[in-house]
């Protein structure tokens, strides 16, 4: 099977290359070529596939014949876990990578396959560029052969490593592969632009899904991954500022930024260099991330193996890197602003900040997370910025942020009037104000000047948001009729770009009021009790009821329970625990191997709407440890029969013996010895509940925190909706060329400018110009359509855009 | 009073460059005072008392202590092995994969021969994560 794999595998990497090829033939619009490319692409996708299904296949199997089974299962591994085991190997990473990647192109060339004649050729080789690259990594690189083969097999591999056994380690890396990979596609059709000096908002209309796509993958892995350290790992934390987090959240931000600089690209013809280079930033930091995790160059919770591919992303990245600055030089003529900003309070202008904060937020993060090889440059010393640092320059940023999305989707495009500017603004004013002023009557927010500003400013934001809503489910209604509710979702399935966004902005704002209450407001208390003891957290009262002990064949879990008493009144209980796992493969043997694997803290956390009270346990092992040795020892000299033995010991022990010289017997030898450790395991367990030593325990409580991944999810799903297809794409009707394209873009901007009209944020002066020059030109596409001669014939009228009133 | 837009877009691009230089500045400065020294063991061992350092070490097999009431003590060598060791208190939450073979980071200081951690700054690395060789 290996080899079968090898071969596949093979087959990919020339197809990659020949499709790259072909396409950059068919570079002068040769339909066959391009039509062969795309196929090989298709091709290619298939092939990769084929890869990923025959290690999961290996992995569902345990085929330890292959090595990455061998190195990352055991037969004893959950079937869950035994899937996901792939992508927790170097080698299945990579595969990974290149299996996302040609997902991607496939899709990105399907839904262009009428369309961009001249930029998808580039773009082909682009993405086959690094579809080589990657497929040549593991065929050519030492080390990272997927399908590296044992001989003989091993009985049973090592075993995934139990920390990792959790549902969310099982999505979030395909999640932020998905988020990195997906980029790939933006990023080729922006090269191919380039390099064609096509340079209008054509590649970004056909490559704005996948970038959405990308940077929802990407988000939704960053929040699983926060999840999980909250949960499992006994400290009480989602966020450290490490390498690998921050590696994961660069791109994130800078795709942020370039979501909504392309919206000002799209609608005036503005920032093209600007974005242009924030892809190439996007793209570089994304394959950053994939070389820092396989690097060892920076000081990690995550500890890498010293890999041999980190070089070869480095000159990946290096070449990106040159050459996209290179083209984009070289076209700074055509990428010239079509417009120039007419004023600063204008919604693009705003765009324009928010752009410059997230940009600022990536390189302060970006010099933080590099500082020890900076500073190892200048100093010779390696030295590292600890998590305040990051906090004190990212806190103010992130604020500002705050701010400036709830002053953007208040104001219209090109510019606002004073008039219009007092009537949206007033009452989100007054929200922030009496929120604010609430809040500092009412709680110790004022305890924290940087959470209270994040309160009032998420206030004014909010407010805002709620406030678009309404008023243009309004204005729909006035225009429509029907109810509230109803005008509401038709304006929200109508509008789904806008109204989407606007939900991932309130799901990212809910988000950071919980980072900002959980990080400002916690209380955190390490305390040892002994059970029967109580201690008080913030008003609360917490017992340490009892211990609890389970023993299996391969963990002793210690528990406790704990009760939860508010004002004399039990209001619930809670169960953290810690598992000792033994190593793989010794799931028979002596009882102090329990203590030789990993260890992983089941937390006991009593979420809630207000506040997560979050309790880690660490029993003292000292008793029971000794006990394990104790009994080891016993056992030894029970088998070796030495005098006052019982007489089961002297059975065994001559069992045993028999067995070494009787391959026969040893299966019969080793059931006996399980059943008996098993035995003395549970009685070393159940010494520990007699003996009720005292357990430190970690107590934290975390105000408002629950709010972080309910924002996440508001955001997420805010991001599904703009990314939606509308009815028409829905029944087939598909843009076909780029005409028509420049044509529905131009329809939506007037239908959003007649929104914003309805809704109070353009004068009745203000929107009349706008309108007039709109249709100016929406009349212009359709005059040089006609031009082409592929028109609908001459002196007809353009077709009206489709308006508020139809629904 | 209306202002030549010429001088505004010039007066708006200094402004934000000077913005900018002013961040870069600061981050600059910054970073450099609160960044702490990165040492391995055997660069530590005779080192400057009472200075802070973040020291990444292996914790060596079989050397972990841990004494009830007064956290607990072990050795470390340098990632890449060595025979000089250096021996360290620690008081504060352990992470769960924590043992001995286990690379750490550890921030704090050398008094009289040992490194003694700051509370809650003992980082142990994720085992088995792109590693090509298993250490179970």
């Amino acid at each position: 099977m290996p080899s079968l794999g090898s071969a596949l595998l093979a087959l990919a990497f020339f197809t990659a290359i020949f499709a790259g090829i072909v396409a950059i033939l068919g570079r002068n619009g040769d339909e066959r070529r391009l039509r062969i490319s795309r196929r090989a692409v298709y091709a290619f996708c298939a092939l990769v596939t084929g890869c990923v299904v025959i290690i999961e296949i290996a992995f569902a199997g345990n085929d330890f014949s292959f090595s990455v089974v061998a190195e990352h299962s055991s037969i004893e591994t959950p079937a869950g876990y035994k899937l996901a085991a792939m992508w927790s190997s170097q080698e299945g990473s990579l595969l990974l990578w290149a299996w996302v990647l040609s997902i991607a192109a496939a899709a990105a060339l399907y839904a262009t396959r009428n369309k961009l004649r001249q930029i998808v050729p580039w773009a082909t080789a682009v993405m086959m560029g690094v579809a080589t690259f990657f497929t040549g990594l593991m065929l050519f690189a030492p080390g990272v052969d997927p399908f590296a083969s044992l001989s003989p097999a091993p009985v049973n591999g090592v075993g995934l490593n139990p920390l990792l056994q959790h549902p969310s380690m099982m999505i979030h890396p395909p999640m932020l592969y998905s988020g990195y990979v997906a980029f790939t596609v933006p990023f080729a059709f922006a090269i191919g632009a380039l390099v064609t000096r096509s340079l209008d908002a054509e590649w970004i209309r056909a490559t704005r899904r996948f970038a959405l796509i990308a940077w929802a993958f990407l988000g939704f892995g960053l929040l699983l991954g926060a999840r999980w350290s909250y949960t499992e790992l006994g400290w009480g934390g989602y966020w450290a500022w490490d390498p690998v987090e921050n590696a994961a959240l660069m791109p994130w931000l800078l795709g942020t930024a370039f979501l909504h600089s392309i919206m000002v690209q799209e609608k005036r013809g503005m920032l093209k260099v600007w974005n242009a280079s924030l892809i190439v930033g996007v793209f570089s930091m994304a394959l950053l991330g994939t070389f820092l995790v396989r690097s060892g160059v920076l000081q990690s919770i995550h500890a890498f193996g010293d890999s041999t591919v980190g070089p070869y992303i480095l000159g990946l990245i290096g070449v990106v890197l040159v050459g996209s600055t290179a083209l984009i030089v070289s076209r700074l003529d055509d990428l010239r602003s079509e417009k120039r900003i007419d004023s600063l309070a204008s919604r693009e202008s705003v765009f324009l900040v928010n752009n410059l904060l997230l940009v600022g937020l990536t390189v302060v993060i970006f010099w933080g997370t590099f500082f020890p090889l900076i500073s190892e440059l200048f100093t010779g010393e390696k030295a590292s910025l600890a998590a305040p640092w990051f906090d004190e320059y990212t806190t103010p940023l992130a604020i500002l942020l705050v701010l400036f999305t709830g002053v953007g989707p208040l104001l219209a495009w090109r510019r606002v009037s004073w008039a219009s500017a007092r009537r949206v603004f007033r009452i989100p004013l007054a929200v922030a104000a009496v929120v604010t002023l609430g809040l500092v009557v009412l709680t110790d927010a004022a305890d924290s000047l940087w959470a209270l500003a994040l309160f009032s400013f998420s206030a004014f934001a909010l407010t805002g948001l709620t406030q678009e809503f309404w008023t243009g489910a309004r204005a729909r209604q006035q225009l429509s009729g029907g109810s509230t509710t109803a005008a509401m979702a038709g304006l929200v399935s109508r509008n789904r770009r806008r109204y989407g966004g606007y939900i991932v902005h309130a799901g990212i704002i809910v988000l950071l009021i919980g980072i900002a209450a959980s990080s400002s407001f916690q209380t955190r208390r390490d305390v040892e009790l002994r059970p029967g003891q109580s201690t008080v957290v913030d008003g609360r009262k917490i017992t340490y009821e009892k211990p609890t002990v389970a023993v299996d064949d391969q963990k002793i879990t210690i528990g406790a329970v704990l009760r939860v008493e508010e004002d004399n009144e039990v209001v619930g209980y809670v169960r953290p625990s810690r598992q000792f796992h033994r190593p793989t493969g010794q799931e028979a043997g002596l009882i102090s191997t329990y203590f030789a694997g990993e260890a992983t803290s089941e937390v006991g956390l009593r979420a809630g709407f207000d506040s997560d009270l979050w309790i880690a346990e660490e029993p003292d092992l000292g008793g029971l440890q000794g006990d394990a040795r104790a009994a080891d020892e016993g056992f030894e000299a029970c088998i070796e029969g030495g005098p006052g033995t019982p007489p089961q010991c002297k059975a065994l022990g001559a069992l045993m013996r028999a067995a070494a010289a009787n391959p026969r017997l040893q299966a019969q030898a080793l059931e006996q010895i399980s059943r008996l450790q098993g035995l003395t395991a549970e009685r070393v367990a159940r010494g520990y509940l007699q003996d009720s030593p005292p357990a430190t325990f970690r107590i934290i409580i975390d105000p408002l925190v629950t709010w972080m991944w309910i924002g996440g999810l508001i955001a997420l799903a805010g991001a599904l909706i703009a990314l939606w297809p509308s009815r028409g794409r829905r029944r087939g009707a598909l843009v076909r060329t780029e005409a028509d394209a420049r044509k529905e873009a131009k329809y939506r901007e007037i239908r959003d400018a007649e929104l914003d009209h309805a809704a109070g944020k353009l004068s009745d002066e203000d929107f009349a110009a706008l309108d007039a020059e709109l249709r100016r030109e929406a009349l212009e596409i359709l005059d040089r359509e006609d031009g082409n001669g592929n028109g609908n014939g001459n002196g007809v009228h353009p077709r009206e855009p489709e308006k508020l009133t139809r629904s | 009073m209306p202002v030549d837009p010429q001088r505004k877009r010039k007066i708006r691009l200094v402004v934000a460059l000077s913005t900018a230089v002013l961040l870069a500045v600061a981050l600059i400065y910054t970073s450099f005072s609160a960044s702490t020294e990165a040492k391995e063991p055997s660069q530590l061992i005779g080192a400057t008392p009472g200075t802070s350092y973040e020291m990444t070490g292996r914790v060596v097999k079989g050397s972990i202590r841990r004494d009830g009431e007064e956290g607990m003590t072990f050795r470390v060598v340098d990632r890449d092995g060595g025979s000089k060791s250096l021996p360290v208190s620690y008081d504060g939450t352990v992470p769960d994969p924590f043992r001995g073979g286990r690379e750490i980071i550890l921030t704090g200081s050398v008094q009289s021969g040992t490194f003694v951690g700051e509370p809650d700054t003992l980082i142990t690395k994720c085992p088995s994560k792109f590693t090509t060789k298993s250490d179970a």
